[in-house]
Parts: C-alpha cells; sequence; structure tokens
C-alpha cells in the first residue's frame, strides 16, 4: 500500500503564518492599550493621590517589630518579658555626612573610640535605604537629655523607645531559658528578612532559641507618609504585627532555688524529672551566669571573664557536659541482663574482690576490696558490686549491651525542646572500627558494665535512663516547655518505648535501687534516713583521671580539680514515682556520700510540704518508711 | 515635458539607489532609525535615572556600539547558512547551561554566568534567547504545517529542557522570555486553536488542584505574594509602591527631566535597571511613556511586516517569534512597574541599563535585518 506522498504547499503555509501575524498585531494592540489605559489610572485619575504623597511628602513602609513572647515557669511565675528601653538610632541617608555625626554623638554623649568603632559596625548592619538603625541602647536620663539639648547638631538621629528581653530572675534560667542578643551577619543570612525587618535581637541558646519562631511572632507594619525631614504626618495603612507565643516552663522556680540551695555553691548539676510526662521540673547547672547581660550587648571585658573562668559558668554542664556515667547505669545494665536472659533475679556470682576474664591474667578490681562474697541481682546493685556486672556485662556482650544502652538514651538526644544538647557516646564494634580503627576487646565490655570506658552521658540522659526505669520503660522525650500558647509541644520524632519480655524484671531493680536507699547494707542509706517516703536510687562516681592497674585511688594524692565527679540517680515515692532526680557535683568524689544528700534534698522539696509533711496528693500510694534491717 | 518626465524618472532612480544601497550592506532602513532614537533615548533617561553618572552612560553607549556591530554582522549572514548551524549551536547552548548548572559562577546571588577568568565571561542563557526560536523555526519548517501533534510533542522537548534548567538557576524572567519564544514559533507555525483552548481549558483544573491537595501553606504564601506583591510591602512590595507613586506624581507631562523626586531619592530600587519606566513616566509623564509605546508599536509592527514578507518558511517563523517576544519584554517589564502583573526579572528593552540584553536585542533585530534583505525578489517590496 503506497503512503499518499506529502507536497509542502508553500502558498499554503505563507497564508497559515500571513494569518497568525494577523492576530499577533491584534493582540499586541489590545494589549497596548490595556498598558495606556493602565498608567492613564495611574497617572490621570489617581494623580492627586500620587503627586500629594511625591510632592513634599514620602511614603514610607516601615515595620512595626512584633512584641515577643513571655516564658513563664509552671506556677505563673515571670521569667523573661520585655521591658521598655531607650536607644538611639540613626538614619544614614538623613545625617548628611553620617561619620561626622557620629563624632557629635562621641563627643555629646563623652564615649570612647572603641564605642564609635561599635557604632560604625551597627550602621554598616542597616540593611534598606531610610531605615533607621539603633547604635546605642539603655541610654540613661542624662544621656536622653544630652541628645535632646544637641539635636539641631545630629540630624537624622532620634531616640527611640523599644522593647528589650529582661529576665528577672537572674541566674536561676541562664542555662535552660538562655538569653538573647544582636542578630549577627551569620544568622541575618538565614532569617526570613522581611519578618525580622524590624527586629535586631533573637534568641541565642536555650528555650528563647530552640522557640525563636513561636516567640517572635509575625511583623507588622506601617505605610506612613512623612515629610522632607523624616517626621511622620500620618499613617495611610497599617498591617498590625501578630505578637509572639508565650510559653510556660515545667520548671518550678522554688524547687529550682531549692536544687541550687543543695549544691551549696559546689559546681554541678541538678536535672529534675515528672517520670510519667517528661516535664523538667528544675535544671540546675552551677556555677551560672546573669544572662541580661547579653541582652543589650555584653562588654568584651566582662565575656572574656566569663569565658577564661576555670569555673566554667557559661558551660552547660546538664546538655552538654559528658560524663561517664559510673555505676548509675547499673540499672539499666541489671534490665539488659534480665531481658537477654543471661541472668535471673536469684542468679549469683561470688565475689573474691575483683573478676578476671578466663584465659586473661587481668584483675578487674570490685571498689570494696575484700570482696562481697556470693552476691545476688539485689545485693549486686545494693552494694553496687562491680564483680558482679563485670560479669554480667561479660555475658551480655557488647552489641547486646549496646542496644539496650541506647533505648535508654545513652549516646542519643533524649530532649524534645533542648538547644544544642550532646549526643554522648555509647561505644559498640561499629564505632570503635570507624573511629579508632580497631577491634573491640572484650575487657572494654567489662569495664562498660559498671559505666566506665569509652562511654559518656550528659546529666540529662542520666536522669532519663532512670525516669525509663521509674516508669517501667515508657518513653516521654524531657521537655522544658510545657505549653506553647496553651498547646503541648509535640514529639515529632518518638522513641520507641522499652518493651520487656517480662516485666516484672522492672519491679526487681527497682527493689534493687531501694534497698541502696532502705537496705541496712545500702550505699546511700544515710541520705534515706527520716525520709517521709521510699526512695530508689544508685550511686555513681565518674573518674577525671585514669588509674593505673594495681594502684589505689587516693584522695591526697590527687589535685581538687582531678577528684572524682560524684554522681546520684534516684526517684520516689519508689512505688508510684512523681520525680526523677540525677546529680553531678564536679570532683564530690563520692556519689553516696556528696551526691545522694542533694538528691534527698530535692526530693523533700518536691514532695514534702512546708511542715514536713508528705503532700497529700503523694500520699495515696506512699508506704510507711522502712529502716528496718530485712537482710540481716 | 520631457524635462519634467526626466525629473520624475531621475528621482526615482534615486530612491532605488539609496535602497539598493542599504540593501546591499543588508540593513533595513526603518528598523535602524528606530532603534536609533531608541537608544538617544535611552541614553537621555539612564541619565537621570542613574543619578547623573556619566560613567554607566559610557557604558551603555558601548554596549550600544558593540551591539550595532554585532546587529550588522548578524543581518550580513544568509538565513540558510545560519540555520545550518542552529541544532549545533542549541546542543552548545544546552550543554553550556548544563554546566552553568554544575560548577556556575555565582554571581548576585542566583547562578547564571559563564567565567572564565581574562578570558570571558557571559550568561548562557542570553545566547538561547535567539538560539531557542531558531532550533524550533527550523525544526517546523520542515514539516508539513499545521505542525502535527507529534512535532509539536518534539518542540515542546526541546523548548522544556533549557526553561527548567534556566529557572534552575533560578532566573524566572528570563526563563519565561525563553518559554515565550518556542511557543511563539509553534503559534505562528499554525498550532491548532482547539489545542492552544484545550491547554489552557486544562491548565485550570490542575492549578485547582495543586493549590488545594498538593501544597504547603508557605508555597500558597509564596504565590500570594508573588501574584499580589502590595501584601509584601516590606519585601518586592515595597518596590511596587515605590514604582507606583514614581509613575503616578508623574502626570500627564511629568516633572521634567532631571526633577523626578521619588527617583533621585534612593526611594526607587534599581531605578536604572529593570524598574526604568518609572524615572520615565515620572519626568516625562503619560506622554513620555506613550511616546515610547509608539516607538516600540513601531518596531513591533516592522518586525510583523518582515515576517509577512519573509520568502522561506524559516524566516518567516524565526522573525515571527522574535518580534512577538520582543513584545512580551515590553508588556511584562511595564506590567510588572505599573503593578498589574507579578515581579519578575525582565528589562525594558533598549532602555534598561545592562550591556548582555542589549548585545542580545541588537543581535536578534540583526537576524530580522537578515531574513529581510537576503530575499531573492527585492522588486516585491
Amino acid at each position: 500500500m503506497s503512503q499518499p506522498i506529502r507536497l509542502k504547499d508553500h502558498e499554503k503555509d505563507a497564508r497559515l503564518v500571513r494569518s497568525r501575524v494577523v492576530v499577533g498585531a491584534v493582540a499586541v494592540v489590545v494589549l497596548i492599550c490595556v498598558l495606556i489605559a493602565r498608567l492613564y489610572f495611574l497617572q490621570v485619575i489617581q494623580y492627586e493621590y500620587h503627586s500629594t504623597l511625591s510632592e513634599n511628602n514620602r511614603v514610607h513602609v516601615q515595620p512595626i517589630p512584633p512584641s515577643r513572647g513571655l516564658i513563664y515557669d509552671r506556677n505563673g511565675v515571670v521569667i523573661a518579658d520585655n521591658r521598655p528601653s531607650f536607644s538611639l538610632s540613626m538614619t544614614r541617608e538623613r545625617s548628611g555626612d553620617w561619620t561626622q555625626v557620629l563624632d557629635t554623638i562621641v563627643q555629646v554623649l563623652e564615649l570612647t573610640p572603641d564605642d564609635r568603632i561599635i557604632f560604625e559596625k551597627r550602621m554598616k548592619q542597616g540593611r534598606r535605604p531610610f531605615e533607621p538603625v539603633p547604635i546605642l541602647f539603655e541610654l540613661t536620663e542624662e544621656q536622653i537629655a544630652r541628645i535632646a539639648v544637641n539635636q539641631f547638631r545630629l540630624p537624622g538621629v532620634e531616640v527611640v523607645a523599644q522593647l528589650v528581653r529582661h529576665y528577672p530572675q537572674g541566674e536561676h534560667f541562664a542555662h535552660s531559658v538562655g538569653y538573647m542578643g544582636r542578630i549577627n551577619e551569620k544568622e541575618l543570612k538565614s532569617l526570613d528578612p522581611v519578618n525580622y525587618s524590624g527586629t535586631h535581637h533573637m534568641g541565642k541558646t536555650g528555650i528563647e532559641r530552640f522557640y525563636e519562631p513561636e516567640l517572635h511572632g509575625q511583623v507588622g507594619y506601617e505605610e506612613v507618609e512623612t515629610n522632607a525631614r523624616g517626621r511622620v504626618l500620618r499613617v495611610l495603612k497599617r498591617t498590625d504585627p501578630v505578637p509572639g507565643k508565650d510559653i510556660v516552663l515545667s520548671l518550678d522556680i522554688q524547687l529550682q532555688e531549692a536544687a541550687e540551695a543543695a549544691l551549696a555553691g559546689r559546681r554541678g548539676a541538678v536535672v529534675a524529672l515528672d517520670p510519667s510526662t517528661g516535664e523538667v521540673l528544675a535544671m540546675v547547672s552551677q556555677p551560672s551566669f546573669d544572662p541580661n547581660l547579653f541582652v543589650t550587648g555584653i562588654s568584651f571585658k566582662a565575656y572574656s571573664e566569663l569565658r577564661d573562668s576555670v569555673d566554667r559558668p557559661l558551660f552547660n554542664r546538664i546538655l552538654r557536659g559528658l560524663y561517664p556515667p559510673g555505676s548509675t547505669i547499673k540499672p539499666a545494665v541489671a534490665i539488659a541482663g534480665l531481658d537477654t536472659g543471661v541472668i535471673t533475679a536469684s542468679t549469683r556470682v561470688f565475689d573474691p574482690g575483683y573478676y578476671m576474664l578466663p584465659n586473661y591474667d587481668h584483675k578487674y578490681r570490685n571498689w570494696n576490696r575484700t570482696g562481697d562474697g556470693w552476691v545476688d541481682l539485689d545485693t549486686a546493685i545494693m552494694r553496687s558490686n562491680d564483680t558482679y556486672f563485670y560479669d554480667l556485662a561479660h555475658k551480655v556482650g557488647i552489641d547486646r549491651l549496646s542496644a539496650y544502652l541506647n533505648k535508654f538514651g545513652i549516646g542519643q538526644k533524649v530532649s524534645l525542646d533542648m538547644f544544642e544538647e550532646s549526643p554522648g557516646l555509647m561505644p559498640s564494634r561499629d564505632w570503635k572500627r570507624v573511629t579508632r580503627r580497631q577491634a573491640w576487646f572484650p575487657g572494654e565490655t567489662l569495664i562498660l558494665g559498671i559505666g566506665q570506658g569509652y562511654m559518656q552521658a550528659t546529666p540529662l540522659q542520666l536522669a532519663q535512663a532512670t525516669a525509663l526505669v521509674a516508669n517501667k520503660g515508657k518513653w516521654n522525650r524531657p521537655h522544658l516547655a510545657r505549653t506553647v500558647e496553651g498547646q503541648k509541644p509535640v514529639d515529632k520524632n518518638p522513641m520507641p518505648d522499652i518493651v520487656l519480655r517480662d516485666p516484672s524484671d522492672w519491679a526487681k531493680v527497682n527493689h534493687g535501687m531501694q534497698q541502696v536507699m532502705h537496705g541496712a547494707r545500702g550505699t546511700a542509706r544515710k541520705a534515706a534516713i527520716g525520709a517521709q517516703y521510699r526512695i530508689a536510687g544508685k550511686s555513681g562516681t565518674a573518674q577525671v583521671v585514669a588509674i593505673r592497674q594495681g594502684e589505689k585511688y587516693d584522695r591526697s594524692k590527687v589535685q581538687e580539680r582531678h577528684r572524682d565527679h560524684a554522681l546520684f540517680v534516684g526517684f520516689a515515692p519508689a512505688d508510684s514515682p512523681k520525680i526523677v532526680v540525677a546529680v553531678m557535683i564536679e570532683n564530690g568524689e563520692s556519689g553516696s556520700g556528696v551526691a545522694a544528700p542533694v538528691v534527698r534534698q530535692v526530693m523533700d522539696a518536691w514532695l514534702l510540704d512546708p511542715q514536713g509533711h508528705l503532700k497529700p496528693e503523694y500520699a495515696s500510694n506512699a508506704q510507711p518508711p522502712e529502716n528496718a534491717a530485712r537482710e540481716e | 515635458m520631457k524635462s519634467n518626465f526626466d525629473r520624475i524618472l531621475s528621482s526615482e532612480d534615486v530612491m532605488r539607489r539609496r535602497a539598493t544601497f542599504l540593501q546591499k550592506i543588508h540593513v533595513d532602513g526603518p528598523l535602524l532609525i528606530l532603534l536609533l532614537t531608541l537608544a538617544a533615548g535611552s541614553l537621555f533617561v539612564l541619565y537621570s535615572a542613574s543619578g547623573k553618572s556619566w560613567d554607566l552612560l559610557i557604558k551603555q553607549a558601548t554596549s550600544f556600539g558593540i551591539g550595532l556591530v554585532s546587529m550588522f554582522v548578524i543581518a550580513q549572514l544568509e538565513p540558510r547558512f545560519m540555520a545550518r548551524w542552529v541544532p549545533a549551536a542549541y546542543v552548545i547552548g544546552v550543554l553550556l547551561l548544563v554546566a552553568v548548572d554544575v560548577m556556575g559562577h555565582n554571581a548576585m546571588g542566583a547562578t547564571r554566568w559563564i567565567n572564565i577568568p581574562g578570558v570571558i565571561r557571559f550568561q548562557p542563557s542570553e545566547f538561547m534567547k535567539i538560539i531557542m526560536p531558531a532550533t524550533i523555526a527550523w525544526y517546523l519548517s520542515k514539516r508539513t504545517l499545521p505542525p502535527h501533534l507529534k512535532h509539536v510533542a518534539v518542540s515542546l522537548g526541546l523548548i522544556g529542557l533549557p526553561f527548567i534548567l534556566i529557572v534552575r538557576q533560578p532566573d524566572l524572567g528570563t526563563s519565561l522570555l525563553i518559554l515565550a519564544s518556542g511557543t511563539f514559533v509553534l503559534f505562528m507555525a499554525g498550532l491548532r486553536w482547539r489545542w492552544i483552548i484545550s491547554v489552557v481549558a486544562a491548565a485550570v483544573p490542575v492549578a485547582v488542584g495543586m493549590w488545594f491537595f498538593f501544597m504547603h501553606d508557605y508555597q500558597k504564601q509564596r504565590i500570594l505574594t508573588f501574584l499580589d506583591p502590595e501584601s509584601d510591602p516590606l519585601g518586592t512590595g515595597w518596590n511596587i509602591i515605590q514604582s507606583k507613586a514614581a509613575i503616578g506624581s508623574g502626570g500627564v507631562f511629568g516633572k521634567g527631566w532631571l526633577m523626578g523626586t521619588q527617583s533621585h531619592l534612593d526611594f526607587l530600587p534599581e531605578s536604572h535597571t529593570d524598574f526604568i519606566i518609572a524615572v520615565l513616566g515620572e519626568e516625562f509623564g503619560l506622554v513620555g511613556i506613550c511616546a515610547l509605546l509608539l516607538i516600540y508599536l513601531l518596531l513591533i509592527g516592522r518586525g510583523l511586516v518582515i515576517t509577512a514578507q519573509a520568502q522561506t518558511l524559516y524566516g518567516k517563523l524565526l522573525a515571527g517569534s522574535l518580534t512577538m517576544t520582543f513584545f512580551v519584554y515590553v508588556f511584562v517589564n511595564i506590567g510588572m512597574v505599573s503593578g498589574l502583573l507579578p515581579v519578575v526579572g525582565v528589562p525594558l528593552p533598549f532602555i534598561s541599563y545592562g550591556g548582555t540584553s542589549l548585545v542580545t536585542l541588537l543581535s536578534a533585530f540583526g537576524v530580522l535585518m537578515s531574513v529581510h534583505t537576503h530575499r531573492k525578489w527585492i522588486a516585491q517590496v
């Protein structure tokens, strides 16, 4: 079958194109008419309107920064509010020779050349033409008066009232709420330039930073008409800003103060959680600093003093401090042993004071050199018996141990809304192969069993691991914000709950931890004397410097800053836990002797009323105190 | 009687000789006169818009010179000769765009430049502005008209590839101009009306569906701000508010040259580039803008005449598309500055400051001249 031969019909093509040319010409004429109509509308019909705007007056669009959301503690006490403050701002386009005007300002206010350098730097941060740039904050009455008297010499300079962040509680919440500071050039690039067009400060750390978008709000603007000197004549159009959202924290200022008092000036960290919700009740890192210093710009001298202090007040020990968890990890290791089935509650191990791996001659020492004899799980936790846990860790093995401790949050970011939390470190075979290019040694598993070795955790992680024991494996990420504008924060990345094959294992470990506090040979029994409720706890010691084989830790030989850190974790009441507390005291040496009393004081402050009785809401499940020597 | 007859004949002779001379050097008289008028006007407005900067003026005049030379050179090339090299040029253009995408030099926050330091620095997307319609014209001129669905699909593929690469740069303005230049060829080639209508009809429900089912709130917000910049007066809306005030305050006759207040007090950003029509509107009023529009209209009219008279199909399609695309420049730029259309970066042809776009535009007119002056029977004019 032959195809019809298609010949190009040039005449037909030409006609087709010509018809399209006509269509195009008509479209062009019509659209040009549309443009002329638009210009006629602007230039003839709206001429009066536009010409008044432009003759002697100018249209400006001024951003109105939203007022920042407030931050409260759980009882409604204000932690961060906004205080009116006067600042000096300058509009470059109206100042003529603006560097000369800066000279005049420095001279009028009797400032130093250093201040002038800062002013110049701030002027260069101006973003749009005719935008007033604040150059000096917190003007005093006298400074305002001096500016007013010399106003004629200072074109384009004005005193502006604006709201500045204020932290009435000073040092108490510097490490949880954080502070605000001026937006720097790097941050400017990552912010929405429109929404921040009237804003010069942003949250730098803590809650202020984490909830920056919520706290900031949405910018508003005013279209104003100004005269040639920049004075506003009238407002043409106004869109109100949307204020930032208020945040109610779960922190309790009284508990916070009680925890700080319990530390009594020592360097350290205290975290208190409600295990059933994950709400953080107290978060102390001592020493601290005054966040108000940072809001309007800290002087270089004051900053270097804070930064270089040997006590490291700027260091957030709760979120960034990494310590080997020591014996406080033993309850979690015990759960791993029970759930993998390598031990039962009645499994017994003989402790001669040390543990030796088969075919190795290295002795892994118990802290008690004379040994505890036959030890079962309950006794092992109560006595914090290292030999038992060496054996347990060896039987569980590094892979399973690493997996279980990961489930407890070691080596992971555990918090919901805390800025720059450190994930800590949970070592594994893979980790060691990648980072050290070495195989895993069995001895390294043993010392993991007592929380030493490569493992590192933050006080927050220790508190969360303990909260998981208290809460029978139910995960609630620790969080500081109770509500943001009435809404509970949502966990977008929830951790899976720890589900045991036999849920009664939780009670076995819980009982062991109670024996620590209330047992006759419990390591921290002194801290529980006179308690109105039952406590479950575990002490720990984090080595600062390593001790060689065969050498004994001798405090007299160790410099104060090289002494061990004291750790203690606990929860109460033991049968229906309402509060979990983790304490780290730098160079405190004894977990049970130094850190445990702090834990007890914090628990008392939360659970007891001012008369020293258990608050009724916590009393329902409480049992009478029991200090009787049951085991002996 | 005889002397009279002689005189008529001799004046006809002069006319023919003049025409012959211009045709010999392949220059179209009407186009050249209009372009030179625009160039003179442009320098006037630019002097005011740039804040009396001689520096800028000299640069712009130099670009004009370079553009005229390139127009003249291109006008000498025969359309058939150009058509032979178009496919290769298209492939090179796309490869350059890919190169920009991969390792392009970052200028002005967007990656548009190929930069070999000390050797050359240019935007491949500008090059594509002429190669794109030439490619589609080359492809369709070999097929029967109106084009079959298969050929339309191939054409759209050829347009889509560079379009996507330029959108990614991101340069919305240029990519739209390139899209327009390609589709105008299809239109000139007699793309069936029912296809045009059905594509438009299908676009509406698709857009509505996207809006309600697939877009996040922030994306919707961005589109709303794009369509109505005045809802965002601290961002792009600021330019529009100021440019409207500038144009509006010009009235019928304008404030006079160098007398514009809006544009001279830094109120108007980009007053010498994309927003230069606002300066013209403020200083020369409605009359000034209408005069400019008249010159544009004459240029476009001449372009369409050249299209209609072109002898080859390739010439017709290419000339028609270049002319219509030129109109898109004018319409989109004036529309956006006067607040009718969203803000996309399209310069006002021949008036906005900018060497690259000037050279490209004049080259395009060189193509038009080439199409017109290389015809076989000039006598038919």
